[in-house]
């Protein structure tokens, strides 16, 4: 193809600059951006548009590439992390290979942030300009890599959010693995009592879902059953799973992860005892079983969470209080329930309703600071009411602490196996949390419910949708294409190889073995191109393909040369 | 005029580029002296990006990732330290390390970005422009890091801190662990034994010298200017020239 030649051509950029409206332009001149640009070692052309990205940006940039002949686009504007991949569809309509496309950031990082100094912005834009003119120079054109896909889907984890995922992929017809630790499926649901919103039982609810879930002929359910190997890259895992002692292997397409979520060991917070201190989810346990005749029940928000040590809100334990305290309300009217919070979250109006039916039906909210928290007394809890600037006095019978849903033991194992990150309190974490929040960054794997963060039922059925959707995007076609931008080991500098095989220890993802001649091999669709092979290869040979030494060096000779 | 620092940053894509990215959307402001390179991982910074910006006069280097634990790439901020503490350890010797900095910046800390960046520049404009700057740079200075340029792409010291982990973190198959200590005076001494060695082989370059006037000239002592001499001609990387007055020359290869 025309691509190949590419090498042999002589370089010839096109600078595009984009004013943003007034969010650049208004600050930068760039006009004469546009002019510094056009005077800039092997540019071609350079043009401002009002809005590059615009309709008519667009088509400024392909008839210039027709017009000049361009064959690498540079665009000042935004963020690449927004605008990239419109720019290299753009000049890839074009006919140019989109790895020949560069971003620079004028706005995000130039335009927003330095607006009190419009001479230190535009000096800043220029050197940018100028760097990414440099490292355009020396881009090459890259192959996507294509894979073929198994159109088989595993989920790991039968709560409501895998079962969710799963239903889904095998009702659009894909064959699909659920697969669950315990002996049964429903996780959470299993030792709940009724759900909010609408009240519904949670061993109902779990009813209609198995009966969907046994009705299915795609849908093959492995229970008590555990992750023990995963193998392979997007398309072509090639997982170990163990049941009842014996070990099996499957060959699937893409992962669900959907694994929810762990509960918190109450034991020395507010002198829980398990029998008149107990937790939310005894509580439920209680609740299935019969009706509380208790005279005070005070309840106690945020334990465990939000503090120092478990930042993050359980997201999940505001509302399941005033749903239990509705319910003991319910059976009997006459019972105090009091409930110390530190703030209340119910958010749309159905949850705001729980709220607003609590208040009528006379149960008691007094918030706490978290500086001085509740003291927990044998038959009354101590608490400082900020509003009357006292302590208050509140004799309980049955004191119920909302303790958070924290992140599973074993997520660190699973995230090993599976290549994808765990955050700081163990959580999986996705590829972007607003640019792909059912995505991990490795090809082919996906996330849903609380394995990500807590969440509740209709929550977790949604991000169970989400992530099947976003599976079946995969699973739908024979062969996709992955990232081109790998790190790579050139013939030409396969004699630098010393095979001291430090890069197969350092890679993440296990993309670097020896093959059968003994040399260095990458697997370019197991490669997510982080670089760090190159950058600590002993005998500098291998090249990191769109971020290479000459590339990043030819930047930094642009800025200090 | 007052000095304003030109300084270079290294911000991976996902984390700390991203968290510059926020800073601008909450319209965070802060100086306008660092440029910025975009790389996918910290890990991808190889040291020699860095001892080339400084090598060009560049009056101060940011390196940024992702909070530990929380790598897009798994572990590739683990290795960015290894990497980055070599560097400041090359850079201690000629004093330059407080011209270099790494820190952590999440998606979600626009304003820590604009903190950091804002005292990074206040910190280099405290410490005055690099010796390597302007139309004169420090000549001996720009030698000296020249041999550290050299010394951070020898495979002896690649390989010590790409091991570096599997050493000191992981068991060896007697079930023996590197204790971190010992390894750090190894490599402390591997570090010193590399700058000095590449000093001698610029110096070489330049001129054909005897083991007394390399001694004299590095301020080395004689017997170790003796020992790297033969650590080099092992790597067939020096060898001896004519003799004067039965002392023996040295040239490099």
């Amino acid at each position: 193809m025309s691509e190949n030649k590419e090498k042999d051509r002589k370089i010839k950029i096109g600078v595009f600059i984009c004013h943003c409206g007034s969010n650049i332009g208004g600050l930068i001149d760039c006009k004469k951006i546009t002019e510094y640009a056009g005077k800039l070692p092997n540019v071609i052309h350079s043009e401002d548009n009002l809005y590059t990205c615009s309709e008519t940006g667009l088509s400024c940039i392909k008839n210039a590439i027709k017009e000049y002949d361009l064959n690498r686009v540079v665009v000042a504007s935004c963020t690449p992390r927004t605008h990239e991949p419109l720019f290299r569809e753009c000049i890839s309509e074009a006919g140019l290979n989109q790895y020949l496309f560069n971003f620079v950031n004028i706005r995000d990082q130039c335009s927003w942030v330095h607006m009190k100094d419009p001479e230190g912005a535009y000096d800043k834009a220029m050197d940018l300009v100028k760097m990414g003119v440099a490292k355009a120079a020396k881009l090459e054109p890259l192959d996507c890599i294509k894979v073929n896909i198994n159109p088989t889907a595993l989920v790991i984890g039968g709560g409501v959010a895998g079962m969710s995922a799963a239903l889904n992929l095998s009702n659009q017809g894909f064959k699909t693995y659920l697969v669950e630790k315990e002996d049964k499926l429903g996780g959470r649901l299993n030792s709940l009592y009724k759900l909010f919103p609408y009240s519904i039982k949670a061993s109902e609810f779990i009813e209609n879902f198995i009966k969907k879930i046994k009705n299915n002929r795609n849908l093959n359910v492995l229970t008590s059953s555990k992750i023990k190997n995963v193998d392979g890259f997007v398309g072509n895992f090639k997982v170990e799973i163990e049941q009842n002692g014996n070990v099996q292997k499957i060959e699937i397409g893409t992962i669900i992860v959907a694994v929810g979520s762990s509960l918190l060991n109450p034991k020395g917070l507010f002198g829980y005892d398990g029998i008149k201190r107990i937790t939310q989810y005894e509580l439920e346990t209680l609740l299935i079983k019969e009706k509380v005749t208790k005279k005070n029940v005070v309840m106690i928000q945020c334990v465990g969470s939000r503090n120092e040590k478990r930042l993050y809100c359980s997201s999940v334990c505001c509302m399941t209080a005033l749903k239990n305290a509705l319910i003991i309300k319910e059976q009997n009217p006459n019972v105090n329930i009091t409930i110390l919070f530190r703030d209340i979250y119910t958010p749309g109006t159905e949850y705001e309703e729980y709220y607003d039916r609590a208040r009528k039906e006379g149960i008691i909210f007094i918030k706490y600071d978290v500086e001085r928290i509740p003291t927990i007394e044998e038959n009354q809890v101590v608490v400082f009411n900020e509003y009357i600037n006292k302590e208050v006095l509140i004799p309980y019978d049955l004191l119920v602490l909302s303790t958070p849903l924290v992140a599973n033991e074993d997520n660190k194992e699973l995230a090993q196996m599976l290549k994808v990150p765990t955050e700081a309190n163990n959580f999986f974490l996705e590829a972007h949390v607003k640019l792909r929040p059912s995505d991990f960054a490795t090809d082919g794997i996906f996330i849903g419910g609380s394995a990500k963060w807590p969440v509740d039922i209709s929550e977790a059925i949604t991000q169970g949708y989400s992530a099947a959707a976003r599976a079946s995007t995969i699973l739908s076609h024979a062969t996709i294409e992955v990232e081109g931008a790998t790190s790579n080991l050139p013939e030409y500098n396969k004699s630098l190889c010393s095979g001291c095989e430090i890069c197969i220890k350092i890679c993440p993802y296990n993309a670097i073995r020896k093959n059968k001649d003994d040399e260095i091999e990458i697997i370019e669709a197991l490669c997510k191109g982080c670089g760090l092979c190159g950058a600590t290869c002993t005998r500098n040979a291998i090249v990191i393909r769109h971020f290479t030494d000459e590339q990043i060096i030819s930047e930094i000779l642009a800025f200090g040369g | 005029m007052s000095f304003e620092p030109k300084l270079l940053g290294f911000l991976c894509n996902w984390c700390s580029y991203a968290g510059a990215d926020l800073a601008g959307v909450s319209r965070i402001q802060y100086p306008p002296n660092m440029r910025v390179i975009r790389v996918m991982c910290s890990g991808r910074v190889d040291p020699k990006f860095i001892i080339k910006a400084l090598e060009l006069g560049i009056d101060g280097v940011y390196v940024m990732g992702c909070h530990i634990g929380d790598c897009h790439y798994l572990e590739g901020n683990y290795e960015a330290v290894k990497k980055f503490d070599m560097t400041k350890k090359f850079l201690k010797i000629i004093g330059l390390d407080d011209r270099i900095r790494l820190d952590w910046v999440s998606a979600s800390e626009g304003q820590r970005f604009g903190e950091l960046v804002s005292k990074f520049v206040e910190d280099i404009r405290a410490l005055g422009p690099s010796p390597l700057s302007g139309e004169k740079p420090n000549q001996d200075l720009l030698n000296k890091l020249k041999a550290i340029q050299m010394s951070v792409s020898n495979n002896r010291i690649r390989a010590l801190v790409g091991r570096q982990r599997v050493i000191t973190e992981q068991e060896n198959v007697y079930g023996e662990k590197y204790p971190e200590d010992k390894f750090n005076n190894l490599f402390d001494q591997a570090i010193k034994d590399e700058y000095e060695r590449h000093r001698i082989l610029i110096s070489l370059k330049m001129d054909s010298k005897s083991v007394k006037d390399l001694a004299k000239e590095l301020n080395i002592d004689p017997s170790i200017v003796l020992e790297h001499i033969l650590s080099l001609k092992g790597r067939n990387q020096v060898d001896f020239g004519e003799i004067i007055k039965n002392t023996p020359m040295f040239i490099t290869l």
